[in-house]
């Protein structure tokens, strides 16, 4: 456990001190908690016409925003969407770490001087993990939270306020979000594996942000409906990718393996 | 201390077969300075890397500090130290944090203490908390080297430690190289420079994929060269060559004339200490002007191209 801890602090200490990361880290989650909540003041104090009313129809058949008025459901359908990005941070941030933090440490080659101490694999892999994956949870638990403080003061009724901590947003954020940054740190760790560029391998970690637009696009489109269900799903879906990069991630990151086969 | 046995390692590229290591069978002693001399690709690398697991072998058996790799590896890496081709430091943090990280996941029980010794042993002290990305190549291969020394380990890997330095720089390293010679350390040296393993070998091994050869830097050059005593003369005849050839225990001889009929006789023998006098008493007697005499002394560079390109293969154990 001291070995996890002293890898997770060297991980923070040496990578966020690279400001790339530390913009990442913190003006991501920034940018994404003040894009709901400036859409959630803006929808709060906009008149709603019949005609933006008719195109949001199909988003607005969803059941969490029955009995609503029209601008109740429009400020809690629109600022409900954005809140997909929260999502996106359990993926960037981590990414973005794992990213640096590995293929950083194979350009300066430090990698090897560690891999020579007693430390196991699964320490070390589990130290850069966490390293990587906590400030991306705790990020995007934070945005929900500073959104939340927001939306008590910009929701125009109670009920709006009640679709935001409506249970299928407690399954995205507390149950999907950490299957996410899994996948994200395994991702990491993958793209680490074929690439010699820290900034290489954040631009393809950046890919995996890709599946998760669907859930973006989706309801705005009218295709996917954003609820419970939808999120439990999704949740399956990661976790049965999670077990796959697991597998991959841990064979990848074996001493012999990144000495002798990592370009 | 180390030991292999049939010690092999390969590895797969374009569906070819690399024999880096193929059949290293070397013991090394307690306390020795061990020299590993090869030409590059030679496998020194891989070698070290095996014997620190950090790779598995593909055939064969090894021990380090009577524990087998493969079976104790973590054990093998927590008692042995390793300074790495490059010095892989983390340039963003200050030279104390590098090692303070490294004290910790070796588990050594006084961080500070032995952060300290080490920091001071090696004139880093003052620059303790400055990052060591800003350090000079000297100070950063000084501060790799205090890293796999913080834990104490009985053996230590030093691979090409002062390749890519400038002479200061190297000197500084080798010096301090010289330091733990004393410390009963096993230390197994990966180097390109002959000059530092003659100075800081007890033995040395040239290996190119197997062992070529194994001994000390002294014996290997009488193998390969044998004692040559060379009497340096006013003039120089075919005569003074005849009466040496003349002696029982002389084995060659060879003229080598110089300017203004002066030259050189160089003599082969088993055992020049105790065979010169009779040399000289018989060149003597033959009216010869000896200027002096001295031992010719091969280098180990000529000791190390002989093994290497003239005998590929000449004392193979």
């Amino acid at each position: 456990m001291k070995q996890i801890r002293t890898i997770v602090a060297k991980e923070w200490a040496d990578v966020l001190r690279n400001k790339m990361v530390f913009y990442v880290v913190v003006l991501v989650p920034l940018l994404l908690t003040a894009i709901p909540v400036v859409m959630l003041y803006i929808l709060g104090h906009s008149p709603v016409s019949q005609s933006d009313y008719e195109e949001m129809r199909r988003m607005l058949q969803n059941p969490i925003f029955a009995g609503l008025t029209p601008v109740e459901a429009m400020q809690s359908a629109l600022a409900s969407n954005f809140l997909v990005l929260f999502l996106m941070m359990p993926l960037m941030v981590p990414v973005t770490i794992a990213a640096y933090s590995i293929v950083g440490e194979k350009v300066s080659r430090s990698l090897e001087p560690l891999l020579a101490t007693p430390i196991t694999t699964t320490q070390l892999l589990l130290g850069k993990g966490l390293a990587a994956a906590l400030p991306g949870v705790v990020m995007a638990w934070l945005s929900y939270g500073v959104f939340l403080i927001f939306a008590r003061f910009f929701s125009v009724s109670g009920r709006v306020f009640s679709v935001f901590v409506n249970p299928m947003w407690l399954v995205a954020m507390f149950v999907l979000a950490p299957l996410l940054t899994v996948l994200a740190v395994n991702f990491g760790i993958i793209v680490s594996s074929r690439v010699n560029d820290p900034r290489a391998a954040e631009q393809l970690g950046a890919l995996i942000i890709l599946p998760l637009l669907v859930l973006l696009i989706g309801p705005l489109a009218g295709f996917i409906m954003l609820n419970s269900t939808t999120f439990w799903l999704s949740s399956l879906v990661v976790a049965l990718l999670d077990v796959g990069l697991v597998y991959i991630g841990v064979a990848l990151f074996q001493r012999e393996t990144i000495l002798t086969r990592w370009k | 201390m180390i030991r292999t046995q049939g010690l092999c390692k390969y590895f797969q590229r374009n569906h070819q077969e690399i024999k880096a290591v193929d059949g290293l069978d070397l013991q090394v002693h307690e306390g020795e300075v061990f020299g590993f001399l090869g030409p590059n690709g030679a496998g020194k690398t891989t070698t070290v890397r095996l014997l620190s697991c950090l790779i598995g072998p593909t055939k064969g058996r090894a021990w380090v500090n009577d524990l087998e790799i493969g079976k104790e590896d973590q054990k093998i890496r927590a008692q042995v130290g390793i300074l790495t081709e490059a010095p892989g430091l983390y340039d963003r943090l200050s030279a104390r944090r590098n090692l303070e990280i490294y004290a910790e996941l070796y588990g050594v029980a006084d961080v500070q203490e032995q952060v300290e010794k080490y920091l001071r042993f090696l004139e880093l002290w003052e620059q303790r908390d400055v990052e060591a990305g800003t350090f000079s190549k000297g100070m950063k291969q000084k501060l790799a080297i205090a890293r796999a020394l913080l834990h104490e380990p009985p053996v230590l890997f030093l691979d090409e430690p002062t390749s890519a330095l400038d002479p200061e720089a190297a000197k500084t390293v080798r010096d301090f190289i010289e330091s733990l010679k004393g410390q009963g350390r096993t230390i197994f040296l990966c180097t390109h420079n002959l000059d530092e393993a003659e100075r800081l070998c007890d033995r040395i091994a040239v290996f190119r994929q197997h062992l070529i050869a194994v001994d000390t830097p002294e014996t290997l050059r009488r193998q390969l060269f044998g004692r040559q005593t060379v009497v340096h003369l006013a003039q120089v005849s075919e005569q003074l060559a005849v009466t040496v050839r003349s002696l029982p225990f002389v084995k060659h001889v060879e003229v080598l004339p110089g300017d203004g009929g002066a030259g050189k006789l160089v003599i082969s023998l088993s055992d020049p200490v105790a065979q010169n006098p009779a040399i000289v008493q018989a060149l003597v007697a033959q009216g010869a002007q000896i200027q002096f005499v001295n031992e010719l002394r091969h280098s180990l560079e000529d000791v190390y191209l002989s093994l290497m390109h003239d005998n590929p293969d000449p004392l193979r154990v």
